[in-house]
């Protein structure tokens, strides 16, 4: 068990250390710099000197050498420290400190909502004896993933904020401002959530021992949700590492949609003005969410079905 | 002729779609909307007597990631921003007259490189303490040494050589070289008078907060997310054009940024907020349909157009460029790009820029002058019905940036337009970071764009051959010209000498001139007073939310 854990971890850093380092030569690559960015302003602006630029790029060290950049960057960021922020001159950890706590609340909200949308539907669609209704219900999560989120959002803003007036169209005042976006984020996930749950339901329902427990006389609704469910949550709990990955990048969309602050709002915000540090911190926490819901489930399925261990089928 | 078929566009905005799409939920919007259709109206005397309170909510785009007036350029930050502070002189927004704010007069010399000011009494910054001459030092002395966000400020003081400080109230500003733009500078948010304290501070602490001394108060800014401002109750210097010079009429305003065109113009209709910025074309019948006012300004400096690289092979060509500048129907662009009330460029300058001339008959054409054109230049029609100079099909490349929605939909349009004169033209998206080194290494063959300033001067810092040379001009007698201007410090004399060097740079086709570009914000029926300063940006003094 220990070997396990150990090579979880170490592929964890080595996942971290590979984000980290494709991004920051993706960033280096592409044209421009964020010192023009900043000197660029709107269009009205830009008429700083070269000279002038050219002293702010040494003071920001963008003229060292690339390898130099990346192994100073690189020797920093493992300490925690990811530099200033171009633009705001704000310590990029702090920036992104300030932020994480909006979109961990939407990110939650709408994680319950996708277990509880999702999740229902696909007990639903299983448990029911209708072959119309299974097949109407079954249809729901494919459409719902395929409509784009921002467009989503704005049909709810239309609907329940500018028509219905019920709730405010943007913002993070409160649990109402949360209502619309945790929806608008939540929909594709647990579209997600049904499909993979749903064709395991009926997977497992059609399994031996449903027979065997319906033969001593369980009801059929205690052993949808006491057996068949159990059994068919394995493969929903893989998709964790999936779900943070959405739940993310969704933000992006659904905090600019919404005008929520956010970690999806620094992070346009920063690659609109090449504020390369800040992108960089982004990039990393992102990947560290990611690894960590992975490695989550990786430590937690073992316990939770004895057939998986190290050398056999999870390795 | 034989008209070719355009070509496609080679890089849609990946911002196009999501344009239309929030046109259409806004369609859906107004079918089943309000009913209450009422006409725009902008005229603020109409409505009465002014009431006093209230918050007055704005949603504007973007934000710079930064508070301080010195330091920002782009209007959605300028909106907030230019709340806090006072500037020494105002610009009257309908004479370009330079009139009195802070300072109460000024003399200046004949060679315009010694400019005396005298204060007015009794201006304080809103920890109390007095706006004199040595504050006004401290931000002169301090703004020539702010990095590259501010390169408007070190623009404007260019050649500063120092602030002789007289008494309390009067001080004397020295230039190395004639600088006669200076004064309307002075009239800028730039040039806002700052407390000593926020001027000394670093360059980022000022990016968090400022303390100024203008009818607002900056109570709370989070970047990316909005800031907070309290009416100053003992405010009382007002600019002298302002209808109030007294006390702001609302107790304070909420600037919120909402990026979504769409969501900021529902929220607007839905009365979640009083005043939206950056209207997109799409969305401002929808707006006026349910009873919206929308406010316009046409920017002054140099009209929205193509700048183009003199280095490229067929640009360099005085007669290609006339060919193209007549080539471009105007009136069209206007119609579907833009807002209405948006008037076609007629000269370098901005219809609104003081020492504007009228040299519109330069600019207008058909199909026979651009053959004519580019006959008299060596080019056949090919097969295709282009034209080509030896074997060289005549075709160049639009920069453009997606800072205004209407930018992709404007060089399409002249893609098409110059497509049907059988000249190519290929589209080329930038990244705004990118923007400005591809500029100034001279790394393209024509760009859109546009350059907001209430002052003539700007025509120098364009096409003058010492400075950047973005156009990459060759030295000429217009050096002389935008020189002349500088140190004429009489406006009629400098008008004159303006009105040749715009002569100059239009008929030698040195850009393309297509329109003037023009603010459009758009206010709930109840909102009045929101007065727009000469460089089309707003002040909130004299703005009154009706009950």
């Amino acid at each position: 068990m220990t070997r396990y854990i150990g090579i979880r971890v170490l592929l964890a850093l080595a996942v971290a250390w590979a984000a980290y380092t494709v991004t920051f030569v993706i960033l280096y690559l592409i044209p421009g710099d964020p010192v023009s960015a900043m000197a660029a302003g709107g269009m009205d602006g830009g008429t700083a000197s070269a000279e002038r630029l050219e002293a702010l790029r040494e003071q920001y060290g963008f003229n060292d050498p690339l390898p130099v950049q990346y192994a100073t960057h690189l020797l920093a960021a493992v300490r925690g420290d990811f530099g200033v922020s171009v633009q705001t001159g704000q310590d990029v950890t702090t920036a992104i400190g300030q932020v994480l706590a909006p979109t961990a609340q939407l990110a939650s909200a709408a994680l319950v909502l996708a277990l509880l949308l999702g999740g229902g539907l696909a007990v639903a669609a299983s448990y029911t004896r209708s072959a119309r209704l299974r097949d109407l219900l079954l249809s729901l999560p494919p459409v719902s993933v395929s409509l784009p989120t921002f467009w989503v959002g704005l049909l709810l803003i239309q609907l329940f904020s500018f028509q219905l007036g019920l709730f405010p169209a943007m913002g993070d005042d409160g649990i109402d401002a949360l209502v619309l976006p945790a929806l608008t984020l939540a929909l594709p996930i647990g579209a997600m959530i049904a499909q993979v749950l749903a064709r395991s339901l009926l997977e497992a329902s059609g399994e031996p021992y449903v027979v065997t427990a319906r033969a001593k006389g369980i009801t059929r609704g205690a052993v949808h949700t006491g057996h068949v469910l159990r059994n068919a949550l394995l493969p929903a709990l893989t998709m964790v590492g999936l779900i943070a990955g959405n739940l993310l990048a969704g933000s992006v969309i659904v905090e600019t949609v919404f005008a929520r602050p956010g970690v999806g709002q620094l992070t346009v915000q920063a690659v609109t003005l090449q504020d390369l540090p800040v992108i960089q911190g982004v990039v990393v926490l992102g990947a560290v969410v990611f690894i960590a819901a992975n490695l989550a489930v990786d430590l937690l399925l073992p316990l939770v079905d004895p057939r998986v261990r190290v050398g056999h089928s999870y390795a | 002729m034989n008209t070719p078929i355009p070509p496609r566009s080679l890089r849609r905005s990946r911002v196009a779609p999501l344009a239309l799409l929030t046109g259409a939920a806004l369609v859906l919007a107004g079918c089943s909307g309000s009913a209450g259709a009422g006409s725009a109206n902008t005229d603020a005397a109409e409505a009465g007597e002014p009431v006093h309170g209230g918050t007055l909510r704005i949603a504007v785009g973007s934000d710079a990631g930064c508070i301080d007036p010195q330091q920002v350029g782009n209007n959605d930050s300028i909106y907030s921003t230019r709340q806090l502070v006072d500037s020494l002189t105002d610009q009257d927004p309908e004479t370009g007259e330079i009139v009195p704010w802070l300072a109460e007069g000024w003399e200046i010399n004949e060679d315009a490189t010694e400019f005396t000011f005298t204060l007015q009494e009794g201006a304080t910054f809103s920890n109390g303490d007095p706006v004199d001459a040595e504050a006004v030092a401290a931000n002169l002395d301090r703004g020539i040494e702010l990095g590259a966000r501010a390169s408007l400020i070190t623009s404007y003081l260019e050649g500063y050589s120092g602030t002789e400080i007289i008494d309390d109230r009067t001080f004397t500003v020295t230039f190395d070289e004639p600088s006669a733009q200076f004064l309307q500078a002075t009239s800028t948010h730039t040039l806002g008078i700052l407390h000593p304290d926020s001027a000394a501070a670093s360059d980022d602490e000022r990016c968090t907060g400022v303390i100024g001394s203008g009818p607002f108060v900056l109570e709370n800014y989070s970047p990316n997310e909005g800031s907070t401002f309290t009416a100053r109750e003992d405010y009382d210097w007002g600019s002298s054009v302002w209808e109030n010079t007294g006390a702001p009429y609302v107790d304070g305003i909420e600037f919120s940024i909402v990026p979504e065109s769409g969501v900021r113009a529902g929220s607007l209709q839905s009365g979640q907020v009083d005043l939206i910025g950056n209207i997109a074309p799409q969305d401002a019948a929808q707006l006026t349909g349910v009873g919206a006012q929308l406010l316009d300004r046409t920017n002054p400096g140099i009209a929205m157009g193509l700048r183009l690289n003199h280095d490229h092979e067929f640009l360099s060509d005085p007669l290609v460029r006339e060919a193209i500048t007549r080539g471009i129907d105007r009136e069209e662009i206007v119609d579907v790009t833009q807002v209405e009330g948006t008037p076609t460029a007629t000269s370098v300058l901005s219809s609104t820029t003081p020492g504007y001339t009228d040299l519109s008959e330069a600019l207008e054409g058909d199909d026979e002058t651009v053959e004519s054109l580019l006959a008299e230049a060596g080019f056949e029609q090919d097969s295709e019905g282009y034209w080509e100079r030896d074997g060289k099909r005549l075709s160049f490349e639009i920069l453009w940036f997606n800072v205004a929605a209407s930018n992709s939909a404007t060089v399409e349009l002249i893609q098409q337009q110059l497509a049907g004169h059988g000249i190519e033209v290929t589209l080329q998206e930038g990244q705004v970071a990118d923007w400005q080194n591809k500029l100034n290494e001279g790394d393209y063959d024509a760009n859109l764009s546009n350059i907001t300033r209430a002052d003539p001067d700007i025509l120098r810092s364009e096409y003058h051959t010492d400075l950047k040379n973005q156009s990459r001009l060759e030295a000429s007698e217009l050096d002389e010209l935008l020189d002349a201007q500088a140190s004429e410090g009489d406006e009629e004399a400098r008008n004159e000498i303006v009105a040749d060097a715009q002569r100059t740079i239009v008929e030698n086709y040195r850009l393309v001139p297509v329109y003037d570009l023009t603010t459009v914000l758009a206010a709930g029926e109840n909102v009045h007073g929101v007065h727009f300063d000469s460089g089309s940006r707003i002040h909130l003094s004299n703005t009154w939310i009706e009950d």
